[in-house]
């Protein structure tokens, strides 16, 4: 275990540092100066120079990837250019959003597939399994932000039931903070909530072939009590992987959505960063996104390692 | 065989009205009427009519070649790339070639692909090109693990032995013997990431990146109706509905192939 422990940290290590070297250079040719669209056309020359020095554009491209990458290893990310404050502040007044709205999803699309995966596997090729099938289908089909539209269409604009955008803040409280974020979180939630039912069902169609469940049904169980007792906890792993994916996806993903409902979330900054070439807040908060997704995936692969011997013994 | 049925006619429904607006639109896209403007659905305007008084179903019509391209090109460069990496991580199994071109896989999987593709239409200017591109460097790992995760197992059939006993290298097995035996899994594949490219191209149009004026696109067209939504709703429902309906035609579609051409995958679904 420990050489594996060991093997899969090295190759971590690697690849965040590729990552960090291709967001660098990535983000090195946009095309464009920071110091120049601060100023604006008519920047005398030395004002530019000075502040080119101050944001530290001057150094060699060696130079700068180091300060940067150094900086972010003791917590520093960096100034933004357009906002002059701290990149790590600015991020997290963004997660604060972004954080729960897709916690909030996840749990959504979490509250739906279970029981519909469920249903559906014990009712696999009738009328209700068909149904739920069906309606996944639309579910993955449906573009997210169309669907966030129509809903605003009808509960923000015709019932009046929530904001049509907007964030409340949570300084208003909890309730005024998940009311606002509720029509998004809906949005984000329904295909995921396709998808994690559509593995849910098919992961427990294939627990429920298996020998251990003869035994469980020929010991006198009814095929409900196999199905909850034994199967879904068999089952359980694919969909966990799945919720894991999907919670780095939502993270990142919802800048689109956030677009919809004018929420300041973490996509929204990414967004805004990139149309005013603020490149140190992309840089940072791209690779603080690809950090999280590796590191999900490390800690996910040593998981299985411990749970299962035959993963260890492959590599 | 319904399903399949459904997703073919769907697919059928929407390359039509693409190619028919190659030849004929109901009326020119570019042509405004401002006096006609924010009709909704009559017979002549089925779908009613637009802030500039334009015909929401031709812009449709002429929007599905946008979608169509940018999805359909998009796939092409995630197979042309995708396919040789999978075969030769395959034919080199355990090899540092084959290690080199999983992580590098892990690495793009790593990377918030909605982020990436804003990053490069930001960084290289907002069109339907960069927009491919956006979506198809992500197509080339899913088909490299698609291929690859496929041509592993052909590997250690009795035919590629034989293959090797006649003095095939690998690159020729892999071309002429692999390949032909991976393609059915590369065309659900493809329809599958066809259909994810029409919502990825949808997307990046709806937040200004991909196709611009006047080249008419659906996901503009919702972004554009978005501030009408409450007194022209129709500006919204439609393109939706068209993003909608060929995305599930192509899922139903890619089902029903894989049904047809892999029996055994029947048994799970």
């Amino acid at each position: 275990m420990l050489r594996y422990i060991l093997k899969r940290s090295l190759s971590l290590l690697v690849s965040l540092l590729i990552a960090s070297v291709v967001i660098f250079a990535a983000v090195e040719v946009v095309p464009g100066d920071p110091a120049s669209y601060m100023l604006g056309m008519n920047a005398q020359p030395d004002t530019l120079a000075a502040l080119r020095d101050e944001l530290g554009l001057n150094g060699s491209l060696i130079q700068r990837y180091l300060g940067w990458v150094g900086g972010m290893l003791q917590g520093d990310f960096g100034v933004s250019y357009t906002y002059r404050t701290p990149v790590a502040g600015m991020v997290a007044d963004r997660l604060a959003v972004s954080l729960p709205l897709a916690i909030y999803a996840l749990a959504l699309s979490t509250a739906i597939a279970f029981p519909a995966g469920i249903w559906a596997a014990a009712r696999r090729g009738r009328l209700g399994d068909t149904m739920v099938m069906g309606a996944t289908q639309l579910g993955v089909a449906v573009p997210n932000f169309w669907f966030a539209m129509l809903m605003v269409l009808v509960f923000a604009i015709g019932l009046r039931w929530f904001p049509a955008g907007g964030f409340a803040g949570w300084d208003k409280g909890l309730w005024a903070g998940l009311h606002s974020l509720t029509l998004p979180a809906i949005a984000l939630a329904l295909p995921q909530a396709a998808i994690l039912t559509r593995v849910m069902r098919s992961a427990l169609i294939d627990a429920l072939s298996e020998d251990y469940i003869r035994t469980a049904r020929a010991k006198g169980l009814t095929r409900g009590q196999a199905l909850r007792r034994h199967a879904l906890r068999n089952a359980l792993i694919p969909v966990l992987t799945i919720i894991g994916m999907q919670f780095s996806f939502l993270l990142a993903g919802a800048i689109i959505i956030e677009n919809v409902f004018y929420l300041p979330g973490l996509g929204r900054l990414i967004f805004q960063a990139i149309s005013a070439r603020d490149l140190i807040v992309v840089e940072s908060v791209v690779m603080i996104l690809v950090f999280g997704v590796i590191v999900v995936n490390f800690a996910v692969d040593l998981a299985y390692a411990a749970v299962d011997p035959r993963l260890r013994a492959r590599e | 065989m319904i399903a399949f049925r459904l997703g073919l006619f769907l697919v059928l429904v929407v390359l039509g009205a693409a190619a028919v607006s190659l030849v004929w639109v109901p009326q020119d896209v570019g042509a405004m009427a401002i006096a006609n403007k924010l009709k909704p659905p009559t017979l002549a305007h089925p779908m009613g009519t637009d802030h500039f008084g334009r015909d929401v179903l031709s812009m449709i019509m002429v929007g599905a070649r946008t979608s169509i391209a940018v999805a359909l090109v998009a796939v092409g460069i995630g197979m042309g790339v995708g396919v040789p990496l999978g075969l030769a991580a395959a034919a080199n199994r355990g090899g540092w070639l084959d290690e080199i071109i999983m992580r590098g896989n892990d690495l793009v999987f790593a990377f918030p692909s909605l982020v990436i593709a804003i990053l490069i239409t930001a960084t290289f200017g907002p069109s339907a090109v960069n927009a491919i591109l956006a979506i198809g460097i992500f197509n080339i790992p899913v088909f490299a693990r698609v291929t690859r995760g496929a041509a592993l197992s052909l590997w250690t059939r009795d035919w590629v032995m034989a293959a090797r006993v006649a003095g095939k290298g690998r690159v020729r097995i892999s071309v002429e013997h692999i390949l032909p035996n991976v393609a059915n899994l590369l065309i659900v594949q493809g329809t599958i990431q066809f259909s994810l490219g029409i919502l990825a191209e949808a997307g990046l149009s709806y937040v200004g990146l991909g196709a611009q004026p006047p080249t008419p696109s659906w996901g503009r067209m919702l972004a554009e109706s978005q501030t009408m939504i409450s007194f022209a709703p129709h500006l919204a429902i439609f393109p939706g509905l068209a993003i909608l309906f060929t995305v599930l035609g192509l899922n139903l579609l890619g089902d029903g192939l894989r049904d047809a051409l892999d029996p055994r995958l029947r048994r799970s679904r």
